[in-house]
């Protein structure tokens, strides 16, 4: 069957693979669950506090981040379909649309902290020292939370892009595009978790 | 080459594109239904829809976008089992704060 020219074919398991990144996906479920528990033990306890909290938030951005991330997903599955099916090209074009829409985000998350550490309201501010202990824990949870959600962005584009550096050398192709498809699971569970902050932050009010 | 070819047969299968796109528009429109019926007067109205819409659309990405409609049975009971342990969690959290 070989011979000494043969290039060694390296085994690869898709499966297990795939099933790898999801029990990763298992434990930032569980990561960001725990904040969950602290926001719903919170709101238990100053449930008026946590209603009106979101009234210092800007929906419209909130709004806009969720349509930006939703469109991400969209064009990070759109990537994967296309690389399936051998259009490299529309693979390469989606994967940066994902890249571009997600650095959109952080540029929102920019304006909107930027507009609220200008109001006075950070963790630990002169200006919440003055609020009731409800709203402290309320921007407490709100920069951990969505901070927490931003730094797990942040890696995600950067994954995204190496991803994006591997299907234009061929790395990744119509054979061989798990990584990239797990790349893409990472991305929609920074999406999924957004869909769950963006009620408990924004629409509350 | 011959174990490349036998690997390529047991790819998963592949999503058209149109699937996609009709599952961003649902999103988008039920992003839309959880904004306006949070404006709602009636409170307890408002987070009922939000209880149902939201686990909805982390329902259609999941199943979707990330493929879990089209995976093995396993995987699915996996991430079911996750969900379901974290509301557990929560769930019990409840029979002690509510006391306190």
């Amino acid at each position: 069957m070989s011979s000494p020219a043969v290039h060694q074919e390296s085994h690869k398991d898709y499966e297990g693979s795939k099933l790898g990144m999801w029990l990763f996906l298992f434990t930032e479920i569980l990561l960001f669950g725990g904040l969950f528990i602290l926001y719903s033990a919170y709101r238990a306890r100053y449930p008026m506090e946590f209603h009106e909290g979101g009234q210092h938030l800007n929906v419209v951005i909130g709004v806009a981040n969720t349509v930006i991330l939703l469109t991400s997903s969209l064009t990070a599955a759109l990537s994967i379909a296309a690389i399936q099916k051998g259009s490299r090209k529309v693979s390469i074009l989606c994967l940066v649309a994902t890249i571009i829409l997600g650095l959109a985000f952080l540029v929102d998350k920019y304006i909107e902290w930027s507009g609220e550490i200008s109001r006075g309201l950070y963790p630990n501010s002169p200006v919440l020292a003055q609020r009731p202990k409800g709203d402290q824990i309320f921007f407490g949870l709100y920069y951990s939370m969505t901070g927490l959600h931003g730094l797990h962005v942040i890696a995600g584009i950067t994954l995204l892009a190496v991803m994006l550096v591997f299907v234009l050398r061929q790395k990744i192709t119509s054979t061989d595009f798990n990584r990239l498809e797990n790349a893409g699971l990472y991305w929609h569970l920074v999406d999924v978790i957004w869909i769950f902050l963006l009620p408990l932050f924004y629409l509350a009010a | 080459m011959e174990g490349a070819m036998e690997h390529a047969e047991q790819q998963t299968h592949i999503v058209p594109y149109r699937t996609f796109v009709r599952v961003w528009l649902l999103l988008l429109f039920l992003t839309a239904a959880l904004v306006v019926t949070s404006k709602l007067w009636h409170e307890a109205l408002s987070v009922w829809a939000m209880l149902v819409i939201t686990p909805l659309k982390a329902g259609l990405v999941l199943f979707f976008f990330m493929h879990l409609k089209y995976e093995k049975t396993y995987l699915r009971a996996l991430v079911f089992m996750t969900i379901g342990l974290l509301t557990l969690v929560i769930g019990l959290l409840f029979f002690d704060i509510l006391y306190r």
